[in-house]
């Protein structure tokens, strides 16, 4: 058996897939949070509860409305950009004036608030979302057993990223999303809605967020914690990658994912802050972020 | 003369509503602090409201004539505000704090108990220091600790054969004190650990790469030293990767309430130990339908334990004739504890309430028959053999010859 550096090979494939699949989770949330901070200038703690929002819609659709994982997949995202939407136009928009640290605190709040409901609601034991039937099964690689449905959350999950990064840097939507974050009093007098474009945009970070839920539903039991514990990893990845980089967030997502990956086959204890510390040598060495402008 | 007898009458009268007035100041005080709707409310919560709600209705409401009181106390997980409410509980005239989930709060509140010599039954955690050097004549430990969980299991599978274990442990104080047990025990029942994985405790979602190191070291057993919703992702993921049929998994760690959270066909086969299970024999059927009644699921053993120990407190209190602590303990430790939680328990001098332990295997879906059906009781483990021999005990007050 070929060993690398005393772990055996196929152990060491095997976890950097997982790392692979983890990455994927990062890129879409980091994404989302990259693209809130770039053209709202808002630190979105509230991402995490996003995220977990989705995963508790998907169940509510499935147990008491019987509509499926593929239709919770469409309509989830839409729906939470809804609440998204919501919150933007009754809370964020009277801050955006302030302090950063202002909108850290609100987010923050609504984390606790839509959380503790989530709790009172659902219970703290975890609830199942089974993993649905056309993704059920595993693929024999040789050196591991890989079920399907991971196979699917990286396709799922960097297409969407991709897409994203499409739409932003490669259309002309994008380019006046760009520019009205650049300078928004002159796209302003060119005629366009600045303050209905950003709230679109915090609506489609909020639906990543969201779909990013639905994907992990099948994977985990769903308690109202599971944002909460995601989210303090997410802002190391973005804090890495440069906020407001879209392209930086997904390198540096699935970067960061296997060498979490790495972390677990060498020195399992150090996976949960290994991304920590090389947020803190960034910070050191680029304090805008491997891929952030000046 | 008519005049002044009618007064003295009714100064007499005056008195005597004054004394029935005074009995009924004077309740008998019990405070339920726990996690109220926390991350570990299956540990308290709803659930233990109602079973302290249910003991008191069940001893008549009241005891000697004084109405017993019960408030509920939200200790939010954190030891510091645990310990400043109790003593505020206490100054203010409670008699009895139970529960107490989680082993910090628990081991802070029985040092203001000792101080101010008030009563804690302790139901929510498990941490063995509580009757282990950090013992207290002012406690007794109902229910559970990390010993009784992870020693009767580990000696049923290893002297059947299953011998060699894989280890997927929890990074903080309660995960690797039951790795501790677990390790010692299997090394006493002439098994072997061949392999451990320590993963950060309730920040991982992701147990997928502990399940695969489990699943490939090829160990019989994969035993899992952590709790709550870090055992039911670690035994997802272990389904999910496709757990051999010759692997058992051992939960040390593990409620009802996450059985059917998981759903029986994730959990199906596990193996595990419990102090206290719903379909178990007539009695405990009966009260946990009462439970179920109120509540909408069934009790786990905490709850059970939180109405056991109440109920012990009160009958204490009645034989006592007085809510006064040292008499009240002396009677708790006097009186063995029969009820539908425990046959024959006793409270030993180290303050552990010992009674038998079940060892459970989760059924798979065919056997489960109607809701909440989800365990085969395989043994009873006698009292004395689930709980740390008295001679071992590292607690002070244990007699030493």
């Amino acid at each position: 058996m070929t060993e690398i550096f005393g772990v055996p090979a196929q152990v060491l494939y095997g976890q950097l897939l997982l790392g692979l699949v983890n990455g994927s989770f990062y890129a879409l949330l980091s994404l989302g949070l990259s693209v809130i901070f770039g053209l709202l200038n808002i630190v979105n703690f509230a991402h995490g509860t996003m995220y977990m929002v989705g995963a508790f819609l998907a169940y509510v659709l499935l147990s008491p409305l019987g509509l499926n994982y593929w239709w919770a997949l469409a309509l989830v995202p839409v729906l939470a950009a809804g609440i998204g939407i919501f919150i933007e136009r009754t809370v964020l928009k009277r801050i955006y004036g302030l302090d950063n640290i202002y909108g850290l605190l609100v987010t923050f709040a609504l984390t606790m608030i839509i959380e503790g409901v989530v709790r009172v609601y659902f219970g703290v034991s975890g609830l199942r979302y089974p993993v649905p039937q056309a993704l059920t099964g595993m693929l024999d690689l040789g050196f591991m057993r890989l079920p399907i449905y991971r196979v699917w959350v990286i396709v799922a999950a960097l297409g969407l990223c991709l897409l994203t990064w499409a739409i932003i840097e490669r259309t002309r939507l994008g380019a006046t999303l760009r520019a009205g974050t650049e300078n928004p009093k002159l796209v302003q007098a060119f005629g366009v809605n600045v303050p209905m474009l950003v709230t679109l945009v915090f609506g489609w970070g909020v639906g990543l967020a969201a779909f990013a839920g639905v994907l992990a539903a099948p994977l985990m039991q769903l308690t109202p914690q599971i944002g909460h514990s995601i989210i303090i990893t997410v802002f190391g990845v973005v804090v890495i990658g440069g906020m407001g980089s879209i392209l930086g967030s997904i390198l540096t997502g699935l970067a960061l994912g296997l060498l979490e990956g790495v972390a677990k086959v060498y020195y399992p204890e150090a996976s949960s802050t290994v991304i920590f510390v090389v947020m803190i040598l960034v910070l050191l060495v680029r304090p805008h972020g491997l891929f952030g402008k000046q | 003369m008519k005049s002044v007898s009618r007064f003295v009458l009714a100064l007499m009268a005056g008195t005597m509503m004054g004394s029935a007035a005074y009995a009924q100041e004077a309740p008998i005080r019990i405070a339920l602090m726990t996690d109220l709707a926390g991350p570990t409310a299956d540990y308290g919560g709803q659930g233990g409201m109602e079973a302290i709600k249910m003991a008191v209705e069940d001893i008549g409401g009241s005891i000697n004539g004084r109405p017993v009181e019960i408030a509920f106390i939200d200790h939010q997980n954190k030891p510091d505000i645990a310990v400043t409410k109790a003593r505020e509980a206490y100054d203010n005239g409670t008699d009895m704090i139970i529960n107490l989930s989680n082993s910090a709060a628990a081991l802070g509140v029985m040092e203001i108990a000792k101080a101010k010599n008030k009563v804690v039954i302790v139901t929510g955690a498990g941490s063995s220091k509580i009757t282990g050097d950090a013992c207290s004549p002012n406690t007794v430990h109902f229910a559970f600790n990390a010993y009784s969980l992870s020693n009767a299991p580990v000696e049923a599978l290893t002297r059947a054969g299953d011998d060699d274990w894989f280890l997927i442990v929890s990074d903080f104080a309660y995960g690797l004190s039951v790795e501790g047990a677990v390790t010692g025990a299997v090394d006493q029942a002439g098994g072997k650990v061949v392999g451990t994985v320590k993963h950060p405790a309730f920040m991982a979602t992701d147990f997928s790469s502990y399940a695969l190191q489990a699943i490939s070291s090829g160990a019989k057993v994969i035993g899992l030293s952590n709790s709550s919703s870090d055992t039911t992702n670690s035994i997802r993921a272990l389904k999910e990767f496709g757990l051999g049929d010759d692997q058992k998994m051992v939960a040390f760690t593990l409620l009802i309430n996450e059985i059917h959270g998981l759903g029986i066909d994730q959990a199906s086969g596990l193996v595990y130990a419990t102090a206290f299970y719903w379909d178990r024999t007539e009695a405990t059927r009966e009260w946990s339908k009462r439970f179920y009644e109120r509540v909408g699921k069934m009790p786990n053993m905490v709850n059970a334990g939180d109405y056991s120990g109440t109920l012990h407190y009160l009958r204490a209190v009645e034989a006592a004739g007085t809510s006064d602590a040292d008499k009240v303990l002396e009677k708790m430790h006097e009186m063995p504890v029969n009820d539908m939680f425990a046959e024959n328990g006793r409270v030993r001098e180290d303050g552990m309430m010992v009674h038998d332990m079940y060892l459970v295997q989760v059924k798979t879906p065919e056997e489960s028959k109607y809701p909440w059906d989800y365990l085969n009781v395989l043994e009873t483990i006698p009292a004395e053999k689930a709980f740390v021999p008295l001679e071992q005990s590292e607690c002070p007050l244990v007699a030493k010859d």
